[in-house]
This record gives structure tokens, sequence and C-alpha cells, in this order.
């Protein structure tokens, strides 16, 4: 949990707001230590957390989020954290053997235009279906849904409309019915306004840039990490873009914010543009 | 995750458990280390050389276990498979056993260019199989007659610890010996001998057919993280030749939108799967100057952990331009990971060049030539003229001043 970052969306492990779809999303840069503070954030505010790693290894985020503060095992233990690990998974469905029983929730891999509903039948299960399950377990907050990472699923050649369907999905059980909050992540690559003339050579990178602008057009927060635009420096990683939708002013406007960002081993510190240590 | 190597045993009966990818001594005095490899000083990952010293460095320390470098070839597979070469050959040095696969040439034409290693200490294997590799004291000691005191070190610290020396130098002029190279393991997996190249299946079914070898020479060897520890553990060195490229069924190379796109991002991820959950390290060349989709680059490289691009200036007309006469080509550093932590080791410089001379792949920071100025140059060339024009004019301007 990075305490910079909480004080920059005005929120905290006691109090947030529930219902929110947070986006976020990166181009030519990496976005993924937000989802280690989002993980550990909700894990501390006591929710019950459903967590689709699909790039990394468990041990992975185990090992950060002991950094930050959290341990995932005993989460796990206790029930509070249900892991899903799209690596382990995906071996049972590319490279089956007789007695091994495939992963349900991977079947896309063997055949892509099946969609993502197994995966989502996934969710819905952990989301809903251990509520009532044990008396004498703890009572945990609302639920939450992180996904690490969508273009994970479009490299393994699932369609973006799957892909947006699912997040439609998601955001209906997770954010409308059950209350609680949702945060993805999406990578883009290439430049922003690449294709307006050469429409019929970057096919592979329109998907996920509709992929980026149907979740922009759905999410409530957006968090847009790049590169300096000035090139590459090392004591700055990069700029965040933090994008606010209200709802419920009568007038809905956006309201925008860049910062600038650097990772540290225990943690992330954000600044303003120019005020950096390195610099000042 | 990369297996890392944790020397605090408290915690070691929670996280070690069947699904976790993590390796740690079990008990306080039983130490587990494994022949050529080190932790990093950073993180507390495994790493294992990979045969080029600067390379390692450009890597923080090393090549993590259970990662993937992807090396984007230059024009002419030059390099990149001379890296490649490298790779393997410290994988017989330090008796890891190897799995190569290629579809173009026989991975018995790669082993057997493999470079000679420098070294005294590299124990010719014998009969009976040497623990350590601890050279004799009568080994030849002529292999270096200069910097005969390098040589010494070694074997100062391999009477000490068990393992030996982390990365060794070759000479490329000169090819392993037979012995040398037959004495570690080498699994081989050679596509036209698994799928015959103008059946349907070849199109998607190479890359299967790949990962499901490699699935099975991990569990039959014991390089799953998951069979027990008790037996000596070693690590498996896989080195992929040229990827995604048209022989391997893949038209990646050859339209401008590939039909089957993710055919070798699905091999990718599986390949990052089992190498998390094995003591294996994989490299892999790819012909990215064929793909013409950077989108599909950027997705390659996402799915691998390391990635480094080569571009040679053979052939092109950068060599003969005088700035970079010092050089083979550019090196670019297009990814380093983030294992098991936040933050990544993130190179000090972007613009580097490597060289290739005989005992030694270098790659250094680019540095442009002293621009020396017009007037210096002009002197040092005009004074053979100064000399033939002096006894024929009288006066022939101030920069003909004796003193």
């Amino acid at each position: 949990m990075f305490t910079e970052l909480n004080s920059i969306l005005n929120t905290s492990p006691d109090s947030f707001t529930r219902g929110e779809f947070i986006l976020v999303s990166d181009r030519q840069s990496d976005a993924s230590f937000l989802i280690h503070h989002f993980l550990s954030f909700y894990l501390r505010a006591r929710c019950k957390v459903c967590f689709l790693g699909l790039a990394q290894s468990f041990c992975h985020y185990s090992a950060v989020s002991q950094r930050l503060g959290v341990s995932l095992t005993q989460a796990k233990e206790k029930g509070q954290l249900v892991f899903f690990e799209g690596l382990k998974e995906c071996l049972s469905v590319l490279t089956p053997k007789e007695n091994n029983v495939e992963s349900e929730a991977m079947n896309f891999l063997r055949d892509p235009p099946v969609g993502l509903r197994s995966l989502y039948e996934f969710v819905r299960s952990s989301v809903i279906g251990s509520g009532s399950m044990e008396e004498g377990a703890e009572q945990w907050g609302p639920s939450v849904l992180l996904v690490d990472d969508l273009s994970v699923l479009l490299s393994l050649g699932v369609d973006v409309g799957a892909v947006l369907d699912f997040s439609h999905y998601c955001r209906a059980l997770v954010c409308s019915q059950v209350q609680g909050n949702m945060v993805m992540l999406v990578r883009c690559n290439g430049e922003e306004d690449d294709d307006d003339d050469d429409d019929d050579d970057d096919d592979g990178d329109v998907g996920s840039d509709v992929l980026l602008k149907g979740l922009t057009h759905q999410c409530n927060l957006n968090l847009h990490v790049q590169g300096l635009p000035t090139g590459y420096c090392k004591d700055i990683h990069g700029q965040m873009e933090v994008c606010w939708k209200r709802r419920q002013s009568d007038a809905p406007h956006m309201q925008k914010n860049l910062f600038q960002y650097k990772v540290y081993d225990k943690g992330a510190s954000f600044f303003a543009r120019g005020t950096s240590s390195a610099v000042l | 995750m990369a297996a890392p190597v944790n020397s605090v045993g408290k915690t070691s009966a929670d996280r070690l458990q069947v699904n976790c990818t993590s390796f740690q001594k079990k008990t306080r005095s039983k130490l587990i280390s494994i022949p050529g490899t080190r932790p990093s000083v950073q993180n507390g990952q495994l790493l294992v050389s990979t045969g080029v010293t600067s390379l390692d460095y450009l890597l923080g320390g090393g090549l993590a276990v259970g990662t993937v470098l992807l090396i984007e070839e230059d024009r002419f597979d030059s390099y990149s498979r001379m890296i490649l070469k490298y790779f393997l050959a410290e994988g017989v040095v330090c008796r890891h056993e190897l799995f190569v696969a290629t579809a173009q040439d026989n991975p018995d034409e790669i082993l057997q260019e493999l470079p000679a290693p420098i070294l005294d200490d590299v124990a010719v294997p014998k009969p009976v199989e040497q623990p350590r590799l601890t050279g004799e004291p009568q080994d030849s000691l002529d292999a270096m007659k200069i910097a005969w005191r390098y040589q010494n070190l070694p074997k100062v610290q391999s009477a000490l610890a068990s393992s030996s020396r982390f990365g060794h130098y070759y000479d490329v002029s000169k090819t392993m010996e037979v012995e040398i190279r037959q004495a570690a393991k080498c699994h081989r997996f050679y596509l036209p001998d698994h799928i015959t190249p103008s059946s349907a299946a070849h199109r998607v079914e190479s890359y299967s057919a790949l990962l499901k070898s490699l699935q099975e020479v991990i569990h039959r060897e014991g390089f799953d993280l998951a069979t027990p520890m008790s037996k000596t553990r070693n690590i498996l060195r896989v080195g992929l030749h040229s990827l995604g490229s048209a022989l391997w069924g893949d038209d990646l190379c050859c339209h401008d939108k590939p039909r089957h796109s993710h055919a070798l991002t699905t091999f990718l991820y599986g390949l990052r799967a089992l190498l998390r959950s094995s003591l294996s390290v994989a490299v892999v060349t790819l012909p990215s100057h064929l793909i013409q989709d950077r989108a599909l680059m950027g997705n390659i490289t996402r799915l691998c952990d390391n990635a480094i691009a080569l571009e040679s200036f053979k052939g092109s007309e950068r060599e003969t331009n005088p700035l970079y006469k010092d050089y083979h080509g550019l090196l670019y550093v297009r990814q380093v990971p983030h294992l098991n932590c936040l933050a990544r080791q993130l190179p000090d410089h972007k613009d580097l060049a490597f060289k290739l001379k005989r005992k030694q792949f270098t790659i250094e920071r680019l540095h442009l030539p002293p621009d020396l100025s017009e007037t210096v140059s002009r002197v040092s060339r005009g004074e053979p003229v100064v000399v033939a024009s002096a006894c024929g004019s009288s006066a022939s301007g101030t920069k003909n001043l004796d003193f």
C-alpha cells in the first residue's frame, strides 16, 4: 500500500467508495506495481479479494506483498483471498496428461472462440458462492476483484469482444450486484494516434487499443501510466495520469491530474511534475 | 517466480508448499548449492551465468533461474547464435543439462560449434566422476602465459567452496573438445523429426509438440520443484533457436496479418509456466527483423522476462563508419525483469555496443571518438608538405614557424 497514492486518491483502508471500477492501464511502461498496491490495500481493508493472477506466479505476488506488509498465504488460509494462478492452470490445458483434470477456467486456451465464460463462472463462484458456507468464518468486507492482466488474455488468442464482454459481466456482478470494487490492468503498445492512416498494418495493436478505449468508457477511475515524454531517466520512472469520472454531480466532468513516480523496493513515491528529489 | 535462495530457515515450513516455486534450505545446516549458480545480491534470486560476463552484468548479475531471455536476432543470425553457443557452453562447463531445440539446423551442429573454454580448472572427465570442478595441479598452466596470476585465483577459491567459478571465458577460434562436450547430458528436439513439414498439423502443433517434449524432459529428469529435495539438484538450460521463423510452421514472419498470431505467444506463456515451476532457464532467439507487426513484438517481449536486441553492422553502411569502428554492433535492452520485488534494476545507460573478440564478447557503453579539431589534424598531416615546400618558397605562412 502506497501512502502517497492513498492521499492522492483520497482513500484509506477504513473508508473507500464502493461499487467502483478502477482501470489501471499503461503504454510502453509497466503499471503492475499499482496492482500490488491495490492488492495490499484491499487485504488491509479486510475485504474479500478474488485475484486473477495471470501474468506471474503466486510466489512473485506473495514475495512483493510480504514487502508491503501483507501475507498472501495467511490470507488464503483464512479464506480472505481466492487466488487464481493462471500459469499453473494453463499447463493442464496446454500439455494435458491422462490422469490430470483439465482446468475449467482456462479452457479458452484449447479453443479461443469459446470465450471467457468459464473464467467468469469461476469469478462468480468465488465472489458469491462462498458467502453462506461457513458459519464460524470471519466476516469480511465487500468483495473485490483484481485482474492482472487482461492483455495476457489477448495474447492467448481471445477476441477483444470476448474480453470486453467478460469485463462487463464482472462489473455487473461485482460493482452493481455485490457493491464491491473491481481493479483491472490493461497494457498497450505503440503510440496513441498511430493507426489513422495505416489501418491495415497494426491489426494487433488495434486490439489492445480498442480494449483500452472500451474499458476507459466503463470505468470510474483510470490510472494511466506512461514513460516520460522527454526520454529515459533513471530517477523518475514515468508519469501517471489520474482521471476521475464523477457521476454524482449534475454536470459530469472529468478531473485529470498528472504525477510523476518512482518505484522503490518497498513502495513508490508520487510527486508533481518537476519536483522529483533528483531534480530539486 | 524464479527460485530464490533464502538463508533464513524460519519461515521455510509454511513457504515450502507443493505449489510454491521457491526453494530454500530445509535445515539450517544443509545449504542447497548447485554448481554454477550463485544468489543475487539484490534480491536473493538464484542466478546462472549466460557465458558472457558483460551480459551477466547487464542483466543484474546473471540470468535468474526460472526466467526466459529473449534475444532478437541480428540480420544474419551470427551474434545471436554466438550468444546461444556461449550459453550452452557455459552449461557444459558448469555440468548443467542442456535442451536444444531447432527447426533449421540439427541440434548436433550447434553443439559441435561450442567454443572452447579457457580454464585450467575445468576437469576433463575421468571414468570416476569428480564431485567438484577442482583442477589437478599438473593441469595445463600454459593456457595463459601473461596473466597467469589470474588463473591461480579460482584454484584458491574452489578449495573452500563447492561451486565452481561463476562465468567463464571462451576462445571462439577453437571448438570445445569432444570429451568435455559429451560429459554433459544434452536433450535434443529437432522439429522435422517430430512433425513432417508438409503436414497440416505443422502449422499449429509444432509449438505444442515442443512444449510437451520440454515438459516431459523436465519431469523425467527431475527438474520439477515439486519432486522431493533429497537428490542432488541440477539446472536445465534450454536453448531455443529461431523461434517464430517460418520453419516452425508460423506465418508471423511471412504475413503482415498472420492468421495464428497467438501460437507463439501461447507457447511463450506455457514456457514461462514450465520454467517458473522447475529449475531451468531458457534463452530464446527470435528473428524479430522479419516480423512486421510491432505490437506483436511488444506482446512477445512482455511474455519474456529479459529481452535484448542485437543489431550488427555487417553489411550495412555503418560498417565503414569511423564512429563505429571499434564495435561489431549495437545492443538494445528491451526489458529487464522485476521478479519478487517491486523495483526493476534499470540499466544505467541505454546506448550500448558490443564487440566479439577472440576471447571475450564485450558489451560497452557506446563512446563516440574524441572530436579532433581541424587545425590539429591539418598540422599533423601537413608536416611532410611543409618540408617539401620550405626549400621552394620563402615564406609559407605562420604555421611554418620553427621554434
